[in-house]
């Protein structure tokens, strides 16, 4: 589904990323832990398309296709979805014309017809449950005065509209309480099928008590230093991150 | 005449066009009117054009709009609008009373009487000097004449005919009144019109001024509208300024509130090479308020100019005021408010926010807030912004699928939604979205349904 290739990513001249290899399998939850500043939220970024990373080497496919060559609004149309660590509050716009837009536009990709308001309002009915959100939250702007928690449940109910093949979570941990992060974990588990992945971002290894992960990999100093099953992750939450700037001899 | 005429040359051309032409001015209009126009050309002589830098001038070049060569019509042309094929205007599904004016000029042909609410009495002015000159004598120029504005003092000097609108004690008015002013014609043209509006005690009215040109020559329009809203009044002026690129125009109101009274201003500005707004208000008496709203979307090499004052008089009143501009290409534009709390003029509330977006990097706006406040127990705030698209916010909704192009769209009418949301007759304020939304989109925006041929 996803292969990426010695992925090299900079900003404002500052090297993050220093060649980053992954495979993802159709149906495999993958986990990327690492310290602040190894470059975790710079590979989702440049996986989702923001351009105030440049890519200075490598090559990244999604289903055969070259993602980098792709307008951010394709990759999602495509089927990438990134679950933002700090997700954006945009006054003026209403969360339900937000979704209507963002449906109908994948639709229309696909080369479907725009959705009945019938049909959309119950999609929004039935999505909403999956993250136990809120029914005024969607009557308001986009995020404007949500709560953290209600932020990250927003993430994961955008995620439940559109369906995403690949779907990455930027630290939709951080700053959760542990009831929120069950809602929000529960809601990822429900949404897995056999055919969609996962790459979930954490610095902690608490949200892997919830989303169970295949393959766990640390990512040191913008490389992936170490991978493993999910027992890494224990591993790691026992022994710190100085054990690993030890194994990588720094 | 060439384009580098100096606001001195332009100033006493028009002075002698005035010297020359009293007696058509005067003729036919009684002594109501007709008794302000020496003081103000000598005003005007005094005062001038407002050159470039002037503290109330600031941002603007007046001589954009003077500096051209105009022809003048001291008679009505002798046209008429056809309304069963010009006149389908009318703001889309907006139910009105519409009235017409022509380069000034209330046409009798235009306007028909058994159409409008019987209550009220809607005139031209010319016709309301003398049927109802004892409102005229106890209103007229007693705003406009307190101003040191040179384009007011023009405006009182040369105005031969304009709207009357008389609402008496009482009477709430369930259909807005549409005025759609027309400038039209074979040659250049500098129209000065004259507005009065009496809005009774405890009346209720909405009135729509929609601002048109019909044929592409350049026109200045130099328009002023003097508003008396009495005690316990609700008066609404909405103002769509649609004219086409290379004309000007210059729109004064003054407006005092008594007692108790409520008014909201809100102009929304589309297209015209030069506009320059002056939104006057007197809180005269005490409780009440004015919500004053603009909105502009422009582009090309358009300038938009919104400068208001707001005279806290007395106590216990209240003003809110919020101006947004959207800018593309070349285009420029300005805001300046000032607000005047006096110093018995405790309690006062007053709220003033402009914000700005410009969509390129030629694209310039300029912002100046002015807050005088001279009495100590009162809440005042201002805020102003120039800035551009959020990326951040672009890039949110990129990632959930939505193209560029629509999701700037989408970000932009989120900004100027809050102007749009605080009009107070629903239909019209989607019809106002509609507009905007067709605007920002590059589209025909010209009102549909309209006499859409004002290119």
């Amino acid at each position: 589904m996803l292969t990426i290739k010695n992925l090299q990513a900079s900003i404002d001249g500052k090297e993050i990323l220093r060649g980053i290899n992954l495979e993802v399998k159709p149906g495999e939850v993958h986990a990327i832990m690492g310290p602040n500043g190894s470059g975790k939220s710079t590979l989702s970024s440049v996986l989702a398309g923001n351009d105030r990373f440049e890519v200075t080497k490598g090559e990244v496919f999604f289903n055969n296709k070259e993602l980098l060559e792709m307008a951010p609004e394709d990759r999602a149309r495509e089927g990438i979805f990134l679950s933002f660590q700090y997700p954006i509050e945009i006054p003026g716009v209403s969360m339900v014309n937000f979704m209507k837009t963002a449906v109908n536009e994948h639709r229309k990709y696909q080369g479907l017809d725009p959705m009945s308001a019938g049909d959309f309002l119950k999609m929004l009915r039935d999505k909403k449950k999956v993250v136990e959100m809120d029914d005024r939250l969607t009557s308001r702007a986009v995020n404007e005065g949500f709560s953290g928690g209600e932020k990250k449940k927003n993430e994961i109910f955008q995620m439940a509209m559109l369906e995403p093949k690949l779907a990455i979570l930027d630290e939709t941990d951080s700053g959760l309480d542990i009831d929120a992060l069950r809602v929000v974990a529960n809601g990822v588990n429900k949404l897995k099928t056999k055919d969609n992945s996962t790459i979930v971002i954490t610095h902690y290894q608490r949200l892997l008590d919830y989303i169970v992960p295949d393959f766990v990999h640390i990512l040191y100093n913008g490389r992936i230093v170490k991978s493993g099953g999910k027992e890494l992750a224990l591993e790691l939450e026992e022994k710190g991150y100085d054990w690993i700037k030890e194994e990588v001899g720094e | 005449m060439s384009n580098t005429i100096d606001s001195n040359t332009m100033k006493y051309k028009l002075i002698n066009l005035y010297q020359q032409n009293k007696d058509a001015i005067n003729d036919g209009l009684p002594e109501n009117l007709n008794k302000f126009r020496n003081t103000a050309i000598g005003k005007f002589d005094m005062l001038g054009i407002p050159s470039k830098g002037d503290e109330s001038h600031k941002y603007t070049d007046m001589m954009k709009a003077f500096g051209k060569t105009y022809g003048y019509s001291f008679k009505p042309s002798t046209s008429s609008i056809d309304k069963q094929t010009v006149f389908q205007c009318s703001v889309p599904d907006l139910d009105t009373d519409t009235i017409t004016l022509e380069n000034g000029w209330y046409h009798e042909s235009n306007n028909s009487k058994t159409a409008l609410h019987k209550n009220i009495v809607v005139m031209s002015m010319r016709e309301a000097a003398q049927k109802h000159s004892n409102l005229v004598e106890k209103y007229y120029n007693t705003l406009a004449g307190e101003s040191d504005r040179a384009t007011t003092a023009l405006n009182t000097a040369f105005a031969q005919d304009g709207m009357f609108m008389y609402i008496p004690d009482g009477v709430v008015l369930e259909k807005p009144i549409q005025i759609i002013n027309i400038l039209k014609g074979q040659n250049p043209l500098l129209v000065n019109q004259r507005n009065l509006v009496i809005a009774g005690k405890n009346s209720q009215a909405k009135i729509l001024f929609c601002d048109h040109t019909l044929s592409h020559h350049n026109f200045l329009a130099n328009y002023v509208t003097e508003v008396f809203v009495e005690e316990d009044a609700v008066f609404d002026c909405y103002n769509i300024q649609n004219q086409h690129n290379s004309s000007s125009q210059i729109t004064s109101l003054y407006v005092k509130q008594m007692k108790n009274s409520n008014t909201l201003i809100n102009t929304l500005t589309l297209h015209g090479g030069f506009v320059r707004n002056n939104i006057n208000i007197t809180l005269a008496e005490e409780y009440s308020e004015a919500n004053v709203y603009g909105l502009s979307v422009v582009d090309g090499n358009q300038h938009v100019d919104n400068s208001t004052f707001i005279d806290h008089a007395v106590p216990n009143c209240q003003s809110n005021e919020l101006y947004k501009n959207v800018l593309d290409d070349d285009a420029t534009g300005a805001f300046s408010g000032r607000i005047l709390v006096r110093p018995n003029a405790q309690k006062t509330l007053a709220f003033q926010s402009n914000k700005n977006i410009c969509l390129t990097n030629t694209a310039r706006f300029y912002t100046k807030p002015q807050l005088e406040i001279y009495a100590d127990d009162v809440k005042c705030s201002h805020g102003a912004t120039v800035g551009q698209i959020d990326e951040e916010a672009l890039f949110y909704l990129q990632s959930r699928g939505i193209g560029g192009r629509e999701a700037r769209m989408m970000l932009m009418y989120a900004f100027v939604y809050e102007v749009i949301g605080h009009i107070r007759v629903p239909v019209l304020a989607e019809s106002y979205g509609e507009m905007v939304e067709k605007r920002l989109r590059g589209e025909v925006s010209r009102c549909d349904n309209c006499f859409v041929h004002c290119s």
